[in-house]
């Protein structure tokens, strides 16, 4: 579990994150959005103790993650920059940090096997693809099989294989009982693998909430209906806060209500109804929505 | 099967131990020993040593050991080469941090020993338990050399037990060790490869250089400037000539130096963001 509160973080006058409080539970997977430049990258630092936060508070496991014995047991990480040594081999650069731990070599090649670096794991890795960095970073952060983990776009540069990989194993780390916090640029892959959204804007929490929420909660595009009756159908939906849009097209866009409330009412009056189809609002739509009301906000709050 | 190769119910038991000093340890040697720049480091420093040595005593007139040049004067003059070969130690030193600021691995370093300062004494600890060998071997067997050089054309046969001789070969490798210390204390301190050598350099040749061309009254700094000090200790303050510490007094001078910089490189390794 990892508990933030009124988390600050300033550089010079400059607010990097701003009053931040939110949750991570674990058990399952959180997804961590915001724009470039929102604080996401910040507050995984201040979560592994790497900076040191102006104000406000991180727990990692009910601890402050600095005095904890035994801090591989409570966290690993993947940051975002590339945080590996060029001139260490994989083995090496896992080795390095294993040993702090007392953790033995067999864990290290399992690690290794389990992020399919086998085959170059004694090759040193400045010579490594994004992607194969990434893998081991992501292998680092496994190494001491850790409470909570933290990965900063573990998908950044992967082959679509490896994607599937993340995708699975962070369903998995979940099921486990683990708490896994994860950023991505990629909203269709956290649509896919996250229960539970923390959105950021400008340093600040947008929203905390689930993905089902976050996504219905965006002004969705309402209800596409296509009738050749339009002017009867109009008639049956009448009610307060319902509004029925006819932009010429076949298709009637309706919003205030469900595509079952409209498809009920149309059978009770013998409306003919040909498509029904409720129009989603994506991950995507609903973080550029969000977060553009917050730029917008911030920027105004400025002058 | 599980994410992390374990039993699928419920959060494993993790593998991982508490961190100790012994374990921090083991880990920096395990990077330090899996380095290519650590090796290529230390064979330069030994050629440099050696093989100067011997080019030394290897030319010009034979030593002749009387009342105004000692045996132990002879054995400092043909340690010259530790004058470099403290240039690449300290390389060694200020890369121990600096390269791990450079490739962005301290992030990762500091983010599995968050108390940070084990990290220090770990990489203080090996540095000095490679390069005190190696330069103790190094300066053992350019003084081995040397001396068969000089005894082989004509000059006196000098050995380690004569008087201050086993100090001045003893001298030069602890004088190495602690210069590497600054180095380490350096490149913690500013994190960067090029300002650390800079500063380095500029501490252990550019400031002696020029303080040996000032006037005297200005010049009262020179004997406490590091490689002075230090190298009262091996007695190299016989090369340049000029005022100097006593050798302990000049290697306590050093071993501050080496302190304080140590001091303010935890202070900031505790303080500051990585």
């Amino acid at each position: 579990m990892i508990e933030i509160d009124g988390l600050t973080k300033r550089y010079g006058d400059k607010a990097a994150v701003d009053g931040l409080s939110f949750v991570v539970e674990p058990g399952v997977v959180t997804g961590f959005l915001g724009p470039n430049g929102a604080g996401k990258s910040t507050t995984m630092r201040m979560i592994a103790g790497l900076d040191r936060p102006t104000s406000g508070t991180v727990r990692v496991n009910g601890k402050h993650y600095p005095d904890a014995a035994a801090p591989m047991a409570e966290l690993g990480i993947l940051l975002d920059a590339r945080s590996v040594h060029p001139g260490l081999s994989a083995r090496n650069n896992l080795l390095a940090l294993a040993r702090t731990a007392g953790i033995g070599r067999r864990r290290v090649d399992e690690v290794i096997e389990l992020a399919g670096l086998a085959e170059v794991a004694g090759v040193r890795a400045g010579g490594f693809s994004l992607g194969m960095g990434q893998r081991l970073g992501v292998a680092a952060a496994l190494l001491g099989q850790p409470q909570t983990v933290v990965l900063d776009e573990p998908v950044n540069g992967l082959d679509p294989d490896g994607v599937r990989w993340i995708r699975l194993l962070l369903k998995s780390l979940a099921a486990e009982g683990r708490t896994v916090f994860v950023s991505s640029h990629l909203m269709s892959e956290m649509a896919q693998t996250a229960t539970r959204l923390v959105v950021l804007g400008r340093g600040r929490l947008i929203s905390e909430t689930s993905v089902e929420d976050f996504v219905g909660h965006a002004a969705a595009g309402g209800v596409a209906v296509r009738t050749p009756e339009i002017a009867r159908l109009r008639q049956v939906l009448a009610a307060p806060g319902v509004t029925v849009i006819d932009d010429g097209t076949d298709l009637l866009r309706v919003s205030g209500a469900t595509a079952e409330q409209i498809g009920t009412a149309a059978w009770r009056e013998h409306v003919p109804i040909f498509e029904l189809t409720p129009a989603h609002a994506s991950l995507e739509e609903a973080f550029m929505q969000v977060t553009q009301d917050s730029v917008e906000y911030h920027a105004g709050a400025t002058r | 099967m599980s994410a992390l190769g374990l039993a699928p119910k419920g959060p494993a038991p993790t593998v991982a131990g508490p961190v100790t000093q012994v374990r921090v340890i083991r880990a920096e040697w395990t990077k330090l020993r899996a380095l290519r720049s650590t090796w290529y480091c230390a064979l330069i420093a030994v050629v440099l040593i050696v093989g100067l040595g011997a080019a030394i005593a290897g030319s010009g007139a034979p030593y002749h050991v009387s009342a105004s040049n000692s045996a132990a004067g002879a054995v400092s003059i043909s340690l010259a080469g530790v004058m470099l070969a403290q240039l690449v130690l300290g390389v060694l030193g200020v890369l121990l941090f600096s390269g791990e600021y450079g490739t962005g691995m301290i992030r990762a370093t500091l983010a599995v020993v968050p108390s940070r300062l084990p990290v220090l004494w770990a990489k203080l600890a090996m540095l000095a338990a490679l390069v005190l060998p190696l330069s103790l071997l190094a300066a053992l067997a350019e003084f081995f050399v040397a001396t068969a050089l000089e005894s082989a054309r004509g000059g006196s046969a000098i050995s380690l037990t004569d008087p201050g001789v086993l100090r001045t070969v003893a001298g030069a490798a602890v004088y190495l060790t602690v210069t590497a210390v600054i180095g380490l204390a350096l490149g913690a301190l500013l994190r960067k490869t090029a300002g650390g050598l800079a500063v380095f350099a500029g501490m252990f040749f550019v400031v002696p250089i020029v303080a040996a061309y000032l006037p005297h009254n200005i010049s009262g700094f020179a004997p406490y400037l590091p490689s002075n000090a230090g190298g009262a200790l091996w007695g190299a303050g016989k090369l340049f000539g000029g005022h100097q510490l006593g050798p302990w007094a000049g290697f306590a001078v050093l071993a501050g130096y080496a302190i304080v910089l140590t001091g303010l490189a935890a202070w900031r390794l505790r303080r500051r963001d990585a």
